[in-house]
C-alpha cells in the first residue's frame, strides 16, 4: 500500500513540475520539449512498477517493468531472430516490393485518364479494407516463412502510396504545365523535371503510413502461421503460455523497429522535399 | 441553381463510373484467367487418380468449380457470399450476418469508446500546454508503433480475469481508433488562424466561447477525416482481436476456422463480407460527414 | 518601311465551351504586330487579352481564323523555340536554385552543358541578378523571382517575349523599377514583346503600340501607335504627350464598357 501511495505522490510532483516547465519562460527550447514528454513517460513507468507490486497484482497477469527490462535483457538473441524473421526479411521486402509496384503503376495510372479515373476510386475503396484478412490466403499461397509475410504486406502497403502517389502527380498547376508546353517539353521530360519532384511531398506522406502498415502486416501475418521465428510467433505463443514478459519485450522491439523505421523515412523526406513549407517553419 | 448542381453531380458520377465499372470488369476477367493455373494442380491430380481425360474446357471449368481450390472464382465466392447472408437465418451459427454483427458490435463500441476519450483528451491538450507537451509527443510516436501486437496479450490477460466476448475486443477497437483522432483533432482545433482568434480577443471572448464557436466548428472536416480512418482502424481492431483465443464467433474466427481446416471459400467469402463491411461503415461516416459540412456552409 | 509583320491574326474567333454554357473570348480580331514592337494589351477581365496571348504561344486553339508567328503556326513556332513566356506568377521550382531554374528550358532543349552555363550567367547578369545563382527561391523577394522568371524566358534566345501580366503581384514601387530594367532590356535585345496588362500607365509607359480591347465578346476596340520615343526616363510619365495618350486608352476602355 505505501508503493501505491508513493506512486500517486510521485504523480502528483512529476505534474507539477511538467506543468511549471511548460508554462515557464524555457518551454520553447529544445531540451524543455524533449524533457517534459520524458518526464511524463518515465512517470508512467515508475508508477507502473509501484502499483502493480503495491497492489500484488500477479506478475503473470502483469508484468512490472523491471521485470520486462530484465526478460529482454537475457533474450536478446532470442528477440534478433524475431526482428531479422519479421522485420528484416518480411516487412522490409514486402516494403520496399509494394511501395515500388504502387510507384510504377502511379506513373502508368498518371498517364492514361481514364485508368486513372477508374483505377483511384477502387485504390482508394482498397486502401480502406481490412487487408490483413487477406492473410490466410497469402500463408496458404507462399507458405509458412517469410515469403507469405512479404506478401501481405506488398497488399498493404500498396493502395495507400498509390493513392498518394498519383494525387501528388496530379498536384502541379496548370501555369506550370503550360510553361512546359512552351518549352516544347515531351511527356517524359515533364514527368522527370516537373511532376516527380512535384510529387514528392505526397509520396513521402504515403511512404511514412506505409512504414506503420508494414510493421503490422508482417507481424499479424505471423498470427495465421509461421516457423517458430518471429515476433508476431513469439508473441502468441508466448501469450498462449502465459509468459506475458516476453510479449512485453516483443512489444519494446516492435515500438523501437516501428519508430526507427518512421524516422529513417522522415529523415529521407527532410533530405529530398527540403523545399516545401512544412519543412522550413 | 440546385438543378445544375444536379447536373454536374450526374456528370462527374457518369464520368468516373464507366470506368470504374471497366477496371471492375478487367479485374474480375483477370480473377478468372488466373484461377486456371492456380488450381490446375489439383485438376491433374485428380485425373492423374481417376486414370481418365478431359478436355480443355472440362478442364477450365473444373479449375472454376472445385470444392477446394487455391484460388475460389468469382462466381464461387458470390455464391458463398450469398448463401451465408441473404439465403440463411440471420440467427444461423453460419451465417456471414451472424459473425458480421458479433464483429460489428464490438467495433462499433470501441469506435465509441476510442472517439470520445479521443476528442476528451485532443481538447486536453489544446487547452493545456502542460498536457500538450507531454503528451502529445507520444500520441504521434505510437502512431508508429504496431499497436496491434498488443491485442493477443490484452485478449488473454482480461479472458484471465474474467472478462470475455465483445468488450476485449471493444477495447482494442478503441485503442485503434483513439490516436488517429487524437492527432487530427488537435490539428483541427488549432486549425483557425491567428487573424480568427485575434478576433474572438476583441470581442473578450471567454476560452470556452471561442472552443464552441470557432474551434470546435473549424475542427469538423479534420474530425471526419480521423473517423473515417478510425472506424477502419477499429474493425481490423476486433477482427485481429478474434484470433488470439480462437474465438467461434465473429468474422477474424472464420478466416481463422477457415485457415485451419482449408476452407478457401469460406475465407474468401468472409474476406469480402469483412471488406463490405469497411466499405459501409467509411460509407456511413461519409454520407453524415457531407450532411454535417453542407448544413455548416462549408463547400462541398 | 515596314517589314513583313512577325505575328499576324486573322479573323480570329475563340469561343470556350464552359459549364455555364459558351463563352465567346475572342471575335474577329485581326492584329499585326511587327518585328521590335513592344506591343500592350490592355483591357478589364474577360475582354480576351490573355486568350489572345495565349493563342499566340499556341496555348490555346482558335475555332475560326488564322494566326501566324515567324511565318509558321502557333504550334510550329512553340517547336522552333519562337518565344519565351512569363506567367503571372514566378513559378519558379523551389527544389530547384535560380541558376537551376534558369536551365530548366536549357536542358530540355538539348544545349550543352558548358552552354547552359554561359547562358545562364549571361540572363542573369541581364536582370541584375549577378550572385543569386545557388540562391532557392522562396530565399528573394518577389519582385527578384519575377526576374528570375524573365531571365528563365530569355535563355534561350527566342525572338518573341510574352508576359501575362507579370508584375501584377507586385508593389509599385518594385513595379517601376521593373519597368525601367525591362525598357532597357528590351533596348538591349530588340526582342518583340507583347505584354498583358491592368494598368494603364504601364501600357502607356512601356510600348511601341497598345491594344485596347473589351469584353464581351472579347474584341479589339482600338489599337493606339505611340509617338513616344524609344528611349523614356520615367519622367515621362507627367509629359503632356503621355497623358494624351492615356486619355485615348481609357476612352477606349470606357466606349468598349459602355458597349458591353
Amino acid at each position: 500500500m505505501m508503493l501505491v501511495i508513493l506512486a500517486l505522490l510521485i504523480w502528483v510532483v512529476a505534474t507539477a513540475g511538467n506543468v511549471w516547465l511548460a508554462n515557464s519562460v524555457y518551454a520553447h527550447s529544445r531540451t524543455i520539449k524533449l524533457l517534459v514528454p520524458a518526464i511524463f513517460g518515465l512517470t508512467l513507468l515508475v508508477m507502473w512498477e509501484l502499483i502493480v507490486r503495491g497492489l500484488e497484482i500477479s506478475f503473470v497477469i502483469l508484468p512490472p517493468p523491471s521485470m520486462i527490462a530484465s526478460r529482454f535483457a537475457s533474450s536478446i538473441p532470442i528477440l534478433w531472430a524475431d526482428f531479422v524473421q519479421t522485420f528484416l526479411k518480411g516487412a522490409l521486402s514486402g516494403y520496399i516490393i509494394g511501395c515500388g509496384a504502387a510507384f510504377v503503376l502511379a506513373v502508368i495510372v498518371d498517364r492514361y485518364d481514364f485508368l486513372r479515373r477508374g483505377l483511384l476510386p477502387v485504390g482508394n475503396f482498397m486502401a480502406a479494407l481490412p487487408i490483413v484478412g487477406t492473410a490466410p490466403i497469402l500463408v496458404m499461397w507462399f507458405g509458412f516463412d517469410w515469403q507469405s509475410k512479404a506478401a501481405v504486406v506488398v497488399v498493404m502497403v500498396f493502395f495507400p502510396v498509390l493513392v498518394n502517389t498519383v494525387a501528388g502527380l496530379r498536384d502541379t498547376s496548370d501555369m506550370q504545365r503550360d510553361l512546359m508546353r512552351t518549352y516544347g517539353a515531351s511527356y517524359s521530360q515533364t514527368l522527370i523535371k516537373l511532376r516527380i519532384p512535384a510529387a514528392m511531398p505526397f509520396i513521402f506522406n504515403g511512404l511514412k503510413i506505409a512504414t506503420t502498415l508494414a510493421l503490422i502486416g508482417a507481424i499479424v501475418a505471423e498470427f495465421f502461421g509461421s516457423p517458430t521465428v518471429g515476433m508476431g510467433f513469439r508473441i502468441s505463443t508466448s501469450v498462449g503460455q502465459l509468459a506475458l514478459d516476453m510479449v512485453w519485450a516483443e512489444i519494446v522491439v516492435a515500438a523501437i523497429a516501428g519508430s526507427a523505421f518512421y524516422g529513417a523515412i522522415a529523415l529521407i523526406e527532410k533530405g529530398v522535399t527540403f523545399w516545401h513549407p512544412s519543412q522550413r517553419t | 441553381m440546385g438543378c445544375v448542381q444536379g447536373m454536374m453531380m450526374r456528370k462527374a458520377l457518369q464520368q468516373s463510373l464507366v470506368p470504374v465499372l471497366a477496371v471492375i470488369a478487367v479485374i474480375v476477367a483477370i480473377w478468372y484467367i488466373a484461377c486456371v493455373p492456380m488450381n490446375s494442380a489439383w485438376t491433374a491430380q485428380q485425373l492423374e487418380r481417376s486414370g481418365g481425360t478431359m478436355t480443355v474446357t472440362e478442364h477450365i471449368a473444373d479449375t472454376w468449380s472445385q470444392e477446394r481450390p487455391r484460388l475460389p472464382s468469382p462466381h464461387q465466392v458470390g455464391a458463398e457470399l450469398w448463401k451465408s447472408t441473404i439465403a440463411m437465418k440471420p440467427s444461423s451459427k453460419r451465417s456471414l450476418i451472424y459473425h458480421g454483427k458479433i464483429t460489428l458490435t464490438a467495433t462499433m463500441l470501441g469506435f465509441a469508446i476510442g472517439t470520445g476519450l479521443g476528442i476528451l483528451l485532443a481538447v486536453g491538450i489544446v487547452h493545456s500546454r502542460a498536457m500538450d507537451m507531454s503528451v502529445m509527443p507520444w500520441a504521434i510516436v505510437s502512431q508508429t508503433i504496431p499497436i496491434i501486437a498488443i491485442a493477443p496479450m490484452i485478449i488473454v490477460v482480461l479472458y484471465s480475469i474474467g472478462v470475455q466476448g465483445t468488450l476485449p475486443k471493444a477495447i482494442i477497437s478503441a485503442y485503434l481508433s483513439f490516436f488517429p483522432v487524437v492527432v487530427g483533432m488537435v490539428k483541427g482545433l488549432r486549425s483557425p488562424d491567428a487573424m480568427q482568434l485575434d478576433l474572438l480577443q476583441t470581442y473578450h471572448a471567454s476560452k470556452s466561447q471561442s472552443f464552441w464557436k470557432l474551434r470546435l466548428p473549424a475542427s469538423m472536416p479534420y474530425l471526419f477525416t480521423s473517423l473515417k480512418i478510425g472506424v477502419a482502424a477499429s474493425l481490423v481492431g476486433a477482427i485481429v482481436g478474434e484470433l488470439p483465443t480462437g474465438a467461434v464467433r465473429g468474422l477474424g474466427a472464420r478466416l481463422l476456422s477457415g485457415s485451419y481446416y482449408g476452407q478457401t471459400v469460406q475465407i474468401w467469402s468472409a474476406l469480402f463480407a469483412a471488406a463490405l463491411l469497411a466499405a459501409a461503415l467509411v460509407a456511413i461516416i461519409s454520407l453524415i460527414e457531407r450532411i454535417v459540412l453542407k448544413r455548416m456552409g462549408v463547400a462541398a | 518601311m515596314t517589314p513583313c509583320p512577325t505575328i499576324t491574326a486573322r479573323n480570329l474567333d475563340l469561343t470556350f465551351e464552359t459549364n455555364d454554357g459558351p463563352v465567346h473570348a475572342l471575335k474577329d480580331v485581326a492584329l499585326d504586330i511587327n518585328k521590335g514592337d513592344f506591343v500592350s494589351f490592355i483591357g478589364p477581365s474577360g475582354c480576351g487579352k490573355t486568350t489572345f496571348l495565349r493563342c499566340i504561344a499556341g496555348l490555346e486553339t482558335p475555332t475560326a481564323g488564322e494566326i501566324s508567328v515567324n511565318g509558321m503556326s502557333p504550334e510550329d513556332a512553340r517547336r522552333a523555340r519562337a518565344y519565351g513566356y512569363v506567367f503571372q506568377a514566378a513559378g519558379l521550382y523551389p527544389w530547384r536554385t535560380i541558376g537551376g531554374n534558369i536551365r530548366l528550358p536549357l536542358e530540355i532543349m538539348g544545349f550543352s552543358k558548358t552552354e547552359q552555363t554561359e547562358r545562364m550567367k549571361r540572363v542573369m547578369n541581364l536582370v541584375d541578378l549577378d550572385g543569386f545563382e545557388r540562391k532557392f527561391p522562396w530565399q528573394l523577394s518577389g519582385g527578384m523571382q519575377q526576374r528570375a522568371s524573365i531571365a528563365r524566358a530569355l535563355a534561350f534566345d527566342a525572338d518573341i517575349l510574352l508576359m501575362d501580366e507579370p508584375f501584377g503581384a507586385l508593389d509599385e514601387i518594385v513595379r517601376d523599377h521593373l519597368n525601367e530594367q525591362l525598357l532597357h532590356l528590351w533596348a538591349q535585345t530588340n526582342k518583340t514583346i507583347g505584354f498583358v496588362t491592368h494598368s494603364i500607365p504601364e501600357a502607356v509607359y512601356l510600348s511601341t503600340k497598345i491594344v485596347v480591347m473589351s469584353p464581351r465578346p472579347g474584341r479589339i476596340t482600338d489599337v493606339i501607335d505611340s509617338p513616344l520615343p524609344r528611349e523614356r526616363p520615367l519622367e515621362i510619365r507627367d509629359s503632356a504627350a503621355f497623358i494624351e495618350i492615356a486619355q485615348r486608352v481609357r476612352d477606349g476602355l470606357r466606349a468598349g464598357h459602355d458597349d458591353a
